[in-house]
């Protein structure tokens, strides 16, 4: 078949010869500078094989000349990256951060450093959205167990709560009244249907009646005589319509019966002083952020604190 | 010319084939001095245009032309584009290509002939190695001649200014991309952005090597625009032609004395062939390497001309005017193959997109708002039972001066805004006012809130309006999740 190749006319080339119904090949052939250009391709190949790292051997790809590699560049970005942030850190270092808002614009570096801080440490726990779950406060609402202004939020996440070991700790102590034998299950019905009372669940019935003396003898020494909580022993409110275990029956009765005992750790014992205070800005911008330390009424008793549904590092 | 004589080509092919230099003889005439004007032009538009001053006040660049790529904006003149109005640049290349389409259609490959880059500064090389090495012989001798100190001397200088030539080439072209006074001055004291060195240096190389060396090798073989033109041609494309059947069989003056009537009009000058900048033989029939600059045209006619024959034995003529031609019949006037169906059509899409744009230039607003609703949460419940919404607000005030903006909400009535930043819950009303940078994006965190009992679902928008012009305001829809009541 190769031996059929002829001149085409109409182009003055030669064919290779060969014939798929009636299509045949020219055999044009190829710029001389095409054949350099191939060559210089191999050329450079075999330069880019000596200086970077190009062969896979079973401990990665050593070598290279130039001793490339892309940990080293990403290594290298990673420090360029804090070099900038340096002067950042050393302001927010040097900046109380009660007095953050005048100055919008660390503020505005200080809740972007917190926000990547968030993903990292707090999300786990609180949800990438700081939504929270049952038993991690929703961090985006106005309510908030120990408080939601600025030197309040940094001292919870840097103390953290109900660690023992750190004296600094957020730090009250929930009875459970069931489990004790304070109240009979009976009893904690009552109170459960005082509570839900106050949070306007259930109507008034001669049940919360009843519970309603026992709330006063057992429970408004934290959580007030209204049922509005008290911050300086992380009680929670119980007359909104937030929750952090459950405002249906059978959750109150267990919480009453049990007690609650959310913890968060110290992060001043894992991250430095100027994440934490991003930290704090970040979880102050999310919308409940207060403005001023509301007034802390004097506790009444702090040994026989009792904060029962909610407890972690804020939010309610 | 289907019977073309095979040995017309390389008749020893190998596998490989070297390039034959070719030594274009200088010609003049019409379509010479067109190549001309459209070299002046292209050229003078190419380097000039990033020196061209615009005034644009204090907050934008005063460069008339510039692809800031920095700051993702293109200003050209009185118009300015952000990133998010690339269709418009979109829609010039969408021209560009039915331009081409439009030309293609009317005259054949006008483009590879007169206004390509390559084309432009390959003839621009080809006029500075005449100037350096003398006409077509003498070049022709010199390439040949061995190499000596006089040969070298000539290389050098030949080389030294093409040089010169491509760094000016590779050189304007990074003026498009930064102010070009303050690179000129920082490209020189060597305090420039490394890219700029590297691309005037790829670009010096490309200019260098592609117009001095590649010349029609980069038509030939490397550019794919020739073999696509093919499909756009049609029997009423202007093509260089030769008209063979007045010109065969040719013979020298001589022979047409000696035998008059048996010899044609082409006295196989070889003009044709000596002018032609990718060395091709017209007289061969249309062919690929042919770019339609017409030089040959330009040097036939001179030629007719001294011997007292007709011009146009070489000439832009269709394929169905030559078949027409031969069969005696009457031509096709020259403006009815320009203004046929298909151009008419091609130009009435160029037209219609160029107005479209055009229109909507005039259109457009330089104050644009748009928000994204938090996802994650979609709504926040409150202590008092009301719901919280979040949304990411960005206002791109895209004039060059600071403006007051107003933005308020309509629909949800009993909602009221704050700013996450600067406001606070207490101060939430149905309106804020935002202070805009010019020329920029400002991004607002903005908080919005429904009482409890609001009802469900609900659906507004957020109007801006500039308090200093009455210019049209944008709006942006959005929706209020309360979640289930």
């Amino acid at each position: 078949m190769a031996d059929n190749k002829r001149i085409d006319h109409p182009t003055g080339t030669e064919t290779v010869g060969h014939e798929w119904d009636g299509i045949e090949e020219l055999n044009t052939p190829l710029p001389r500078w095409w054949l350099w250009t191939f060559y210089a391709t191999v050329v450079f190949a075999i330069g880019y094989c000596v200086v970077y790292p190009t062969i896979p051997t079973a401990n990665g790809a050593p070598g290279g000349k130039l001793n490339w590699s892309s940990r080293d560049e990403l290594e290298k970005t990673l420090v360029a990256r804090q070099t900038e942030l340096k002067p950042i850190h050393a302001a927010l270092a040097a900046t109380d951060i009660a007095a953050l808002p005048g100055k919008p614009e660390l503020m505005s570096q200080a809740i972007a450093g917190g926000a990547a801080a968030f993903k990292v440490h707090c999300v786990q726990c609180h949800g990438s959205g700081a939504v929270g779950s049952k038993g991690y406060p929703n961090l985006n609402d106005d309510d908030w167990l120990w408080g939601g202004d600025l030197a309040t939020l940094e001292k919870t996440i840097a103390d953290g709560i109900r660690q023992p070991e750190h004296k600094a700790t957020r730090f009250s102590q929930m009875p459970a009244f069931g489990r004790d034998g304070i109240l009979q299950p009976a009893q904690v019905d009552d109170v459960t249907s005082y509570v839900r009372v106050l949070a306007k669940q259930e109507r008034p019935s001669t049940s919360s009646a009843r519970g309603g003396s026992l709330y006063s003898a057992n429970c408004a020494v934290c959580h007030g005589p209204d049922g509005t909580g008290m911050r300086s022993q992380g009680a929670p409110n119980l007359t909104d319509g937030i929750w952090l275990y459950g405002g249906d029956r059978d959750t109150i009765r267990q919480t009453i019966t049990n007690s609650r005992y959310g913890v968060m750790p110290a992060w001043n014992l894992h991250l430095d002083t100027v994440t934490i205070r991003m930290l704090a800005a970040y979880v102050h911008s999310l919308g409940g952020g207060e403005a001023a330390p509301a007034p802390t009424p004097a506790p009444a008793d702090a040994t026989a604190a009792a904060a029962p549904a909610e407890a972690a590092n804020g939010g309610g | 010319m289907a019977e073309a004589d095979p040995d017309i080509t390389d008749s020893a092919l190998g596998q490989y084939q070297k390039r034959k230099s070719v030594f274009p003889k200088a010609v003049d005439g019409t379509f010479r001095r067109l190549k001309w004007a459209i070299m002046v032009v292209t050229l003078t538009i190419y380097y000039v245009t990033p020196w061209l001053r615009w005034d644009r006040g204090p907050y934008a660049p005063d460069q008339a032309v510039l692809v800031d790529l920095a700051h993702r904006r293109f200003f050209m003149f009185d118009i300015e584009i952000w990133p998010h109005e690339f269709y418009f640049v979109a829609g010039l290349l969408v021209m560009a290509g039915i331009g081409l389409f439009l030309v293609t259609s009317a005259v054949g490959r006008a483009w590879c002939g007169y206004a390509c880059p390559q084309t432009v500064w390959t003839d621009l090389f080809q006029h500075i190695e005449r100037a350096v090495d003398g006409d077509r012989n003498a070049a022709i001798r010199l390439q040949n001649a061995p190499w000596g100190p006089a040969k070298i001397a000539r290389r050098l200088l030949k080389w030294s200014i093409w040089l010169a030539v491509s760094m000016g080439t590779g050189g304007a072209w990074i003026f498009y991309f930064a102010d070009a006074p303050t690179l000129m001055h920082d490209f020189l004291h060597g305090t420039a952005a490394p890219v700029a060195y590297m691309t005037v240096f790829v670009l010096t190389m490309t200019t260098f090597i592609f117009g001095g060396f590649m010349r029609e090798q980069v038509c030939i073989y490397m550019c794919p625009w020739p073999r696509i033109q093919t499909a756009m041609m049609d029997e009423k494309s202007l093509l260089v032609t030769y008209r063979h059947w007045r010109g065969e069989p040719r013979g020298s003056l001589k022979q047409a004395q000696a035998k008059p009537g048996a010899i044609g009009d082409c006295i196989d000058c070889n003009q044709c062939v000596a002018v032609c900048p990718t060395g091709i033989d017209i007289r061969e029939g249309p062919q690929i390497g042919c770019i339609t600059c017409a030089l040959c045209i330009d040097a036939c006619d001179t030629v007719m001309a001294q011997v007292g024959r007709p011009r146009g034995l070489i000439d832009y003529v269709t394929f169905e005017d030559a078949s027409k031609e031969q069969e005696g019949q009457p031509t096709t006037p020259i403006l009815k193959t320009l203004f046929r169906p298909r151009t008419l059509a091609y130009f009435a899409i160029w037209g219609g997109i160029g107005l479209a744009l055009l229109f909507a230039l005039g259109n457009r607003t330089r104050l644009d708002i748009s928000a994204q609703h938090d996802r994650n949460p979609l709504f926040v419940r409150m202590s008092d039972g009301s719901v919280r919404n979040a949304y990411t607000v960005k206002l791109r005030n895209m004039e060059s001066r600071p403006r007051t903006v107003r933005v308020t909400m309509e629909g949800a009535p009993q909602a009221r805004m704050w700013l996450g930043e600067t406001g606070s819950r207490e101060a939430a009303a149905r309106s804020f006012e935002a202070n805009l940078a010019p020329d920029a994006v400002t991004k607002l965190r903005l908080f919005v809130v429904s009482p409890a009992g609001d009802g469900g679902r609900q659906e507004f928008a957020l109007v801006v309006q500039a308090n200093d012009d009455a210019a049209p305001s944008d709006k942006h829809e959005l929706v209020l999740e309360r979640g289930g009541e």
